[in-house]
């Protein structure tokens, strides 16, 4: 063999990709992300005295800021790089999951956000205690917080780990402990206006990535899409432009596109965001921004997915990983080499970050908050035993997340956001409503609303092709739908309006007195005064 | 608005009618595009021009409705909730004094 033939030999056996290999410009973005954001953990940690500051950030946030971290806390590495691989393996189909994720956030502006910030202190169960009894209300609600945000939680951890891997070449163990220990100390030292810093530092980060990406696909074509998806039709056929498998059964769809858009305003991390703003309207205009944000970016994931589509391949993305999340960072390879792709790396490991901190501090604001002061202590708890159980709650959520995360390795977690999104929408999201906004809601009507949908949503998808055929292996499903929340959205409400007609009177004391006062409150937030 | 100096009762069931026509709207535009994909592939596979399918222009109109929706929430909003919502919270503080007084 002479020695020519010999290189070329090497050069074909040499792997496309540095993907995977310790990557030094990913270090460096990585640190410099890590150290900016200490940095303003030790600021927010010298502000941060009290309750109102660990979980509201002292209500001192802009609707402008605030608009960024709703973004950055909703922006999860599984729409990011979930939804550009779902493009880049499928095309049209990956636009089903951006839309559904879209459409929740107007439904937060209309129905949940004004109130939410007029009617409740930290937690989305202060809102529907309001006027009802605090005991029962707080139990089920943290149930439905803690079922989300732990499942959501998993998800992000194992993707985290997986993503980590396959990025900077660290073990996954390490990874998940990385992860969990800069969460927790942004969460713990700096709390509400930490996490508020890191998700909007993690926001312009993820938006100036993405946006650098998309103009550098583009450019390739004319700066016009149209050209882009022509090509990637001429490449892999006119079906990658129309839908395709992803959605076979009709049910399905409309079920799955239910929990996308009703979870979104049952989610308790980004519900909590609410209350960081001075009042209801800043809220409102936070909402408004953030929906702006959230769909510029679907709309850049979509290029982004074409464009990996056309410029890397599918058959390239898969084999680096099956569920085709390395489409971004593949196309950042290919387009800037190493340097663009250890930029887009860091992004993707901030954007984990930013989204486990919000998760859990809501977690632990529902363990401190709703279940160790008001339902144990009775409301009775002093402003320093208050901040200490906060604080004990963050290091019990961090070290459980760490621990599910490592005992998740390897597992398909990828229906675990669904799940979650499902519960959110069963369980937080109808009682809010009734609540808020029906009369004679009834505290047995709310409890069980949200106890029956939370435990509805987790026994139908425990009978679901999901987990019977594809995680057990099983030959056939109880239950048809992957996602239950087209059962389990109209159930929810059902029972929480039966169960409150019966069990009172349109003369009852919470029907009358405490929703003409919670009504009051509402609309006029502090002006409503005490009266 | 209908009534230019509604009481509470009445600003919140003009605010309850505003939210729930605009959730259901965006509803019907959202649920409109995951029936087609549902029961009509093909149509959303008709090709527009090249490179653009009607599937792929109604999924930029679903997200160009979820700007516009909000975008109409803040103004009704900003231009009719929050006038009367202020002028109330001004009639509510001055019974407060009057009733302390």
């Amino acid at each position: 063999m002479t020695a020519p033939m010999l290189l070329q030999a090497a050069a074909t056996a040499a792997p496309a990709t540095r993907i995977g290999e310790p990557n030094v410009v990913a270090m460096g973005f990585f640190f410099v992300f890590i150290a900016i954001t200490m940095g303003i953990t030790w600021w927010a940690a010298r502000r941060t005295k009290t309750t109102d500051h660990f979980y509201a950030a002292g209500r001192t946030i802009s609707a402008r800021q605030n608009g960024l971290a709703l973004a950055g806390d909703y922006m999860s590495a599984a729409s990011f790089l979930g939804i550009a691989g779902l493009v880049s393996t499928t095309g049209f189909d990956g636009l089903i999951y951006s839309t559904g994720w879209l459409v929740g956030w107007p439904v937060v502006l209309f129905l949940i956000a004004e109130p939410l910030r007029n009617l409740g202190r930290y937690t989305f169960a202060d809102v529907v205690a309001a006027r009802l009894s605090q005991t029962p209300v707080r139990l089920a609600a943290a149930v439905g917080t803690l079922a989300t945000v732990i499942l959501y939680l998993i998800a992000q951890m194992v993707g985290a780990g997986g993503l980590i891997r396959l990025m900077f070449g660290l073990p996954y163990e390490t990874a998940v402990a990385i992860v969990g220990a800069a969460m927790l100390a942004y969460v713990l030292f700096g709390g509400m206006l930490a996490t508020t810093w890191v998700q909007i530092v993690k926001a312009v980060l993820l938006m100036f990535g993405a946006f650098m990406l998309a103009v550098m696909v583009l450019a390739q074509f004319g700066m016009n899409p149209l050209r882009l998806f022509a090509a990637a039709a001429e490449k892999y056929g006119a079906g990658v432009l129309a839908p395709g498998k992803l959605v076979s059964n009709p049910l399905d769809a409309i079920s799955l596109g239910m929990a996308l858009m009703f979870g979104t305003a049952g989610l308790p991390h980004i519900l909590m965001r609410f209350y960081t703003v001075p009042d209801a309207r800043a809220a409102r205009t936070s909402v408004f921004y953030a929906t702006g944000l959230i769909g510029f970016f679907y709309l850049m994931t979509f290029i982004l997915g074409f464009g990996a589509m056309v410029l890397v391949g599918p058959d390239a993305i898969k084999a680096v990983d099956k569920g085709g999340n390395m489409a971004a960072p593949l196309l950042a390879e290919y387009l800037g080499g190493t340097p663009v792709l250890g930029f887009i790396a860091a992004v993707a490991f901030a954007t984990i970050l930013a989204v486990v901190a919000g998760l859990t501090l809501s977690g632990a604001a529902a363990l401190s908050h709703d279940l160790w002061v008001n339902v144990v202590r009775r409301g009775e708890a002093n402003a320093t035993e208050q901040l200490r159980v906060a604080r004990g709650a963050t290091v019990v959520l961090a070290v459980v997340a760490i621990v599910l995360g490592i005992a998740f390795k390897g597992q398909n977690v990828a229906f675990m956001v669904g799940l979650a999104f499902a519960i959110a929408a069963s369980g937080n999201f109808p009682a809010l409503v009734l609540s808020i906004f029906w009369r004679r809601c009834t505290t047995a009507g709310a409890v069980s609303a949200m106890l029956l949908g939370t435990a509805g949503t987790l026994l139908l998808i425990w009978l679901s092709p999901t987990v019977q055929i594809d995680l057990l292996k099983h030959t056939q499903a109880w239950f048809p739908l992957k996602n239950p929340a087209l059962v389990t959205i109209p159930l929810s409400f059902a029972v929480g309006v039966v169960v409150s007609l019966a069990t009172g009177g349109s003369r009852s004391l919470e029907a009358v007195d405490r929703f003409a006062n919670a009504e009051r409150r509402m609309h006029l937030g502090g002006a409503a005064g005490t009266g | 608005m209908p009534d230019p100096a509604p009481d509470l009762s009445a600003l919140a069931r003009a605010r309850w009618r505003v939210a729930i026509t605009l959730t259901i709207a965006m509803t019907a535009v959202y649920f409109g595009f995951i029936a087609l994909i549902a029961y009509d592939k093909p149509l959303l596979g008709t090709l527009l021009a090249p490179g653009l399918t009607l599937g792929m222009l109604l999924g930029v109109v679903v997200i160009l409705a979820s700007w516009l929706l909000t975008w109409i929430y803040m103004h009704w909003a900003n231009r009719h909730y929050d006038v009367h919502v202020d002028r109330l919270g001004k009639e509510n503080e001055e019974r407060g004094t009057r009733s302390q007084a």
